[in-house]
């Protein structure tokens, strides 16, 4: 694969001038032949990562060829470059890779198809624009060192940016604002990327697997860990990761606690901890104390969606994602999304798998024309069921179900509230029972899914509504 | 423009001129005296100057209403609003005249809006107007349903904090005064054998290097929350003079010619003969998202009551909304940590004024610290003869900078009988920023430097070719909050957590330094330690 | 005769089942709690020789980026990884890298090769 020269592009003027970055209505005023003046793809992919790579590939080999790849960073793969600890791609190879390696294979497999893509390629815009009142597709507008200034016209889009980490301001921690408070990713890519140690004496604030995984990494690398604390009163990341990144190191987990104060006018100097009560807030007397010159916060991770919402995505404020049916369609005809764009994974193996349905069903769009049913279609004709997060579950993903777009079999992804022990996830659809099934542990750091078949929903439909379009499919937590 | 300045290479120690401090007050004394054939020099402390009050305040240019008629604040304030405009398109500065309002929350307090009202107008404020709730919820929609009239003050706007400091400040290096960055003043003596002030400063970042010293005709106390300390030992060492010096009525403050060495007694103007006490007032803010919408148009006062101050709600010149500060007086000048409680405190009582403000959208939360004159009042002027002061700058401050600046230069010029710089230039170009230009702007930008096509910062879409700029200026940028105050790389949502490890590269590339040796801002605050494998 | 139980969790895979290994006179003779026949395998393993993969990273000369990262080719013992981490601290290699090359063999007489992870360009 080679990172494309775009011949096509130069020397051809653009025609079209009047899309305001700022102002993306004002692309209704293109006219049809500034649009065909553009280049065009059948399918623009914004982000070279897990998710980005997997679709581009699907949507490759479900038949549609012209593909075009945008990545921001100097090289594919995204987040994975810098995760270099092992753990990936059980599922997906049967074997367990390191972030690198995982990454690595799906370009490959993008290489073999000859998928173009540019490098340290920002995309500014995704405008829908109409031609003859009917959506058509999108103007992306992107810029490199490399090819300037460029505008494509995209018959379809997936977007697949990532996420990026809760920064300390969103935590409203208070104290001083020194050097040495960092994002645990911003740390993890200076020391696993440049080779630089951001910190001697660490302690982490929230125990998400980046925080845990850098815990271990700055331990490896010579320096010394306090301590995790978090906030609530269970982990955030993956069990297997307290194991062998705190208990192995001897890392002390503090749960129910949270930094409440950052010391230090220039440098880190010191933070305090508190135990906090049921509502969150600190305990007064149960301070700590730790001298350390480093504070990582691994907080959460918030889908990036500025693009998305930029070019009027509807978004759930529940993951913070687009809004998508069962075919990943957004709102917008023809605009796709995965990843955690769409909602935060906790295994890049999911990302990988949602994207071949992404880049699938991208295709399938594309090969129906624009017609193909998805979640902006508000026809009466196309019946959809609106899927509802019941007890104990914060969001699924879909939110949507077109049955007339209904795969032989759907993958209902979502994350329980709270950590339940010996409960089962059960599966409504109008109040009938579709399905329960038993789980051991569910706990809010792990994602669940269920897997449903098109019969059973269309046989459950026909006893429960057969004529209605008002059908909710409800997933919930039963204590049993 | 644009040029190195000499500051790195000291060409001299003789100056007419060494004002103290590189605040926006300190830098628009030094651009309005570069109108003047002058030799200027500006001691500043820290890396950079706006790092002390000017970096953290509400950024509004109030229209002048607040202060007591016939004070200096209120001469200040008004005169300093007025030339904002102005000062700020010269200097390329963003400003936005979005006016203000003071929100009453009880019929029986409209009376108080109303003698606000005429204290401004005492104080020649232009087109204040007190309007009703149907008026007040047309400006501003999402206001509280609470509010039942406000003062609106159409001439009130904000301005971008830190690029007017940096614009006085590059400005007046780009017409010749020098600025010296890292040099903390230690002490002034009153002058001596060839009648000029001695002012002797360390370098903080290089506790090894020697105590160095700048002769200069007249200094400028112009230090922020330590201008109380220079004031008062300045005016102990007169006391002292005095005593061994001979009476005589000679040395008055009206300014005769050339200082010259004091023989006799000196006399210090009545204004400033007295021991002032500058106590440190902390205001907590936090910032939101430029994307969090519902969002003010207007800067919310709450009128004060017997309950307090009350908080604001603004707008800033860039879009965000800024809500606070609180009031807490401290003995610390460096004490600038948040608290628990204040960031409680600001969250509550913005929601009195803007209910619907978006808190869940807080991108940081900062403090800063007020000099607050016990007697709240400025000390602006000729101490005693070639000492000059901008003392007890506190609110309003940023507004009155402008004008405190051309007074003082009026004043200096006329003692020291300074002639008209002829070369001097009063326009200055800001760093053109890529995400305000049109796409076909944009397109030529890249066309002309194809830096502008490297996006940095992803939040504010800030470039490489606008952080390298910021860094070859006439006040060059070492360090992150460098740039962040003049280009916004690291000032949007994720808070430099993706751009960090990119300007950092750009630092070290442009300024020659490894990447462990760019700071986050002063000397002790690297964000690198060592390289990986290297201390094991 | 000594029984003893010791409770695990399961580091193989994200599941991280929780595990129970009962030992009678230091010898395993059952693990419950396991969903896969790896996760009994483990159960035996860390309480008798518990072992890890460790991935860091070396130092590379002539590259497009100053480290490359790596890993152990094969599990080593918990006991050895700052034997290794210290040998990484020494170890140098030059660019180009490439994914599978070893970069210290048999390193800190584990017997096991510390192999990269990822590519490096030459400069």
């Amino acid at each position: 694969m080679s990172e494309t020269s775009q011949k096509e592009m130069t020397g051809e003027k653009m025609s079209v001038t009047s899309v305001s970055s700022a102002n993306p209505t004002s692309a209704k005023a293109i006219s049809e032949s500034d649009i065909k003046a553009l280049p065009s793809h059948d399918l623009i992919v914004v982000g070279g990562g897990p998710a980005g790579l997997a679709a581009a590939v699907a949507a490759f080999d479900a038949g549609i060829t012209d593909v075009l790849i945008l990545e921001r960073d100097n090289e594919l793969g995204g987040i994975l470059n810098q995760c270099i600890h092992n753990g990936f791609g059980l599922h997906t190879f049967k074997e367990e890779l390191t972030g690198p390696e995982y990454a690595e294979r799906f370009e490959k497999l993008a290489e073999e198809r000859d998928i173009p893509y540019q490098l340290n390629t920002m995309t500014l815009d995704i405008v829908p624009v109409d031609i003859a009142g009917t959506h058509a597709g999108c103007i992306v507008s992107a810029v490199s060192k490399t090819h300037g200034y460029q505008q494509f016209f995209a018959k379809a889009v997936i977007l697949a940016m990532g996420c990026r980490e809760r920064p300390r301001g969103a935590l409203n921690i208070a104290g001083t604002r020194p050097a040495g408070v960092f994002s645990a990713g911003t740390a993890q890519r200076f020391v696993n990327l440049e080779g630089e140690m951001p910190g001697k004496k660490v302690f982490v604030l929230g125990s998400g697997d980046i925080g845990l995984i850098m815990a271990r990494r700055m331990v490896l690398e010579g320096a010394e860990v306090l301590g995790v604390a978090e906030i609530m009163p269970f982990s955030g990341g993956l069990k297997r990761n307290i194991v062998q990144c705190l208990n192995d190191y001897d890392i002390p987990l503090f749960l129910s606690h949270t930094v409440v104060d950052i010391r230090g006018k220039e440098r880190v100097e010191g933070i305090t901890i508190a135990e906090v009560d049921d509502h969150m807030k600190p305990i007064p007397g149960t301070e700590k104390s730790f001298d350390v010159d480093t504070l990582l916060l691994s907080c959460g991770l918030l889908p990036e969606n500025e693009l998305s919402s930029k070019a009027g995505v509807q978004l759930s404020p529940a993951t913070k994602g687009a809004v998508v049916d069962n075919t990943l369609q957004t709102s917008i005809p023809g605009v796709f999304a995965c990843g955690n764009v769409l909602h935060v994974h906790d295994l890049v193996d999911y990302v990988s798998q949602e994207a071949k349905l992404a880049g699938e069903c991208a295709a399938e769009y594309l090969e129906k024309g624009a017609g193909a049913a998805g979640a902006s279609d508000t026809e009466g004709e196309a019946r959809i069921v609106t899927v509802k997060p019941g007890n104990g579950v914060s969001y699924t993903v879909p939110s949507i179900l077109h049955l007339n777009a209904l795969a032989p079999t759907t993958i209902i992804r979502f994350r329980v509230r709270a950590v339940f022990k010996r409960a089962a996830i059960k599966v409504t659809l109008n109040g009938e029972e579709l399905m329960s099934k038993k789980r051991p542990v569910m706990a809010p750091g792990e994602m669940e899914q269920v897997i449903l078949a098109k019969e059973k929903i269309f046989s459950a439909l026909e006893n429960t509504n057969p004529q209605g379009s008002e059908s909710v499919l409800e997933i919930s937590i039963e204590q049993s | 423009m644009s040029e190195k300045s000499n500051f790195s290479t000291p060409s001299t120690t003789e100056y007419d001129v060494c004002i103290i401090g590189a605040g926006v007050v300190g830098s628009a004394i030094a651009r309005e005296l570069s109108r003047f054939k002058v030799r200027a020099v500006v001691l500043e402390r820290a890396e950079d100057v706006c790092t002390g009050t000017s970096k953290a305040n509400s950024g509004i240019v109030h229209a002048g209403f607040d202060a007591q008629p016939g004070t200096l604040m209120a001469k200040y304030n008004v005169a300093g609003a007025a030339r904002m405009p102005a000062v700020c398109k010269e200097l390329d500065v963003p400003y936005v005249n979005n006016g203000s309002l003071v929100l009453c929350f009880s019929e029986k307090d409209i009376p108080g809006l109303e003698r606000l009202k005429d204290q401004g107008e005492k104080n020649g404020v232009k087109e204040l107007e007190i309007i009703d709730a149907k008026k007040l919820r047309e400006l501003e929609p999402h206001i509280s349903p609470e509010a039942v009239a406000a003062l609106w003050a159409k001439t009130a706007g904000i301005v971008d904090p830190f690029l007017l400091t940096v614009g006085f400040a590059e400005n007046a290096a780009d017409n010749g005064v020098e600025f010296r960055l890292n040099a903390q003043v230690t002490d002034v003596f009153l002058p001596s054998e060839k009648g000029l002030f001695q002012v002797s400063y360390v370098n903080p970042a290089a506790p090894e290097e020697s105590e160095q010293r700048v002769l200069a005709k007249a200094v400028v106390n112009a230090a922020g929350v330590f201008s109380g300390t220079f004031h008062n030992t300045i005016l102990q060492k007169v006391a002292a003079h005095n005593k061994n010096a001979a009476p005589t009525s000679e040395n008055s403050t009206g300014g005769e010619g050339n200082a010259a060495p004091y023989e006799g007694a000196i006399t210090v103007a009545p204004a400033f003969a007295r021991d002032i006490e500058i106590v440190c007032r902390r205001g907590s803010y936090l910032l939101l998202d430029m994307n969090a919408e519902p969002k003010p148009t207007h800067t919310l006062f709450q009128l004060p009551t017997k309950l307090g101050k009350g908080i604001l709600v603004t707008p800033t010149a860039h879009g965000n909304t800024l809500i606070g500060p609180t009031a807490v007086d401290i003995d610390n000048p460096e004490g600038i940590e948040t608290s628990a409680a204040e960031i409680e405190d600001v969250k509550q009582k913005a929601g009195k004024s803007f209910p619907d403000i978006p808190l869940a959208s807080v991108i940081t939360s900062f403090a800063g610290l007020r000099a607050h004159e016990l007697q709240h009042e400025f000390l602006i002027g000729m101490m005693f003869n070639g000492f000059f002061e901008a003392a007890g700058i506190e609110s309003p401050g940023l507004t009155s900078a402008p004008a405190i600046g051309a007074s003082l230069a009026e004043e200096i010029a006329d003692y020291l009988e300074l002639q008209p710089n002829p070369n001097f230039d009063g326009h200055r170009d800001g760093i053109v920023r890529f995400a305000d230009k049109t796409p076909e702007e944009q397109r030529a930008l890249i066309e002309k430097d194809p830096d502008y096509a490297q996006i940095i910062c992803r939040c504010e879409t800030i470039t490489e070719a606008e952080i390298k700029q910021a860094t070859h200026r006439s006040i060059p940028v070492t360090t992150l909050d460098g740039v962040k105050r003049r280009v916004r790389a690291g000032m949007g949502r994720c808070q430099a957590g993706f751009c960090m490890p990119r300007v950092m590269e750009i630092l070290s590339q442009e300024n020659n330094l490894d990447l462990e040796q760019v700071k986050k801002s002063g000397p002790k605050s690297a964000v690198l330690l060592y390289k990986t494998k290297e201390e094991r | 005769m000594a029984k003893e139980i010791k409770e695990l969790t399961c580091i193989n895979c994200p599941l991280g089942c929780a595990l129970e290994v009962t030992l009678e006179d230091g010898e395993v003779t059952a693990v419950s709690g396991n969903t896969c026949p790896r996760g009994e395998a483990y159960g035996k393993k860390e309480v008798t020789n518990p072992t890890r993969i460790v991935t860091s990273t070396v130092r590379v000369t002539g590259g497009t980026r100053p480290v490359v990262s790596g890993k152990t080719k094969e599990d080593i013992p918990k006991s050895a990884i700052f034997d290794i981490t210290d040998a990484l601290a020494d170890a140098q290699v030059k660019a180009p890298v490439n994914i599978g090359d070893v970069l210290v063999e048999n390193i800190a007489g584990t017997g096991v090769d510390f192999v990269a992870t990822a590519h490096v360009s030459a400069a």
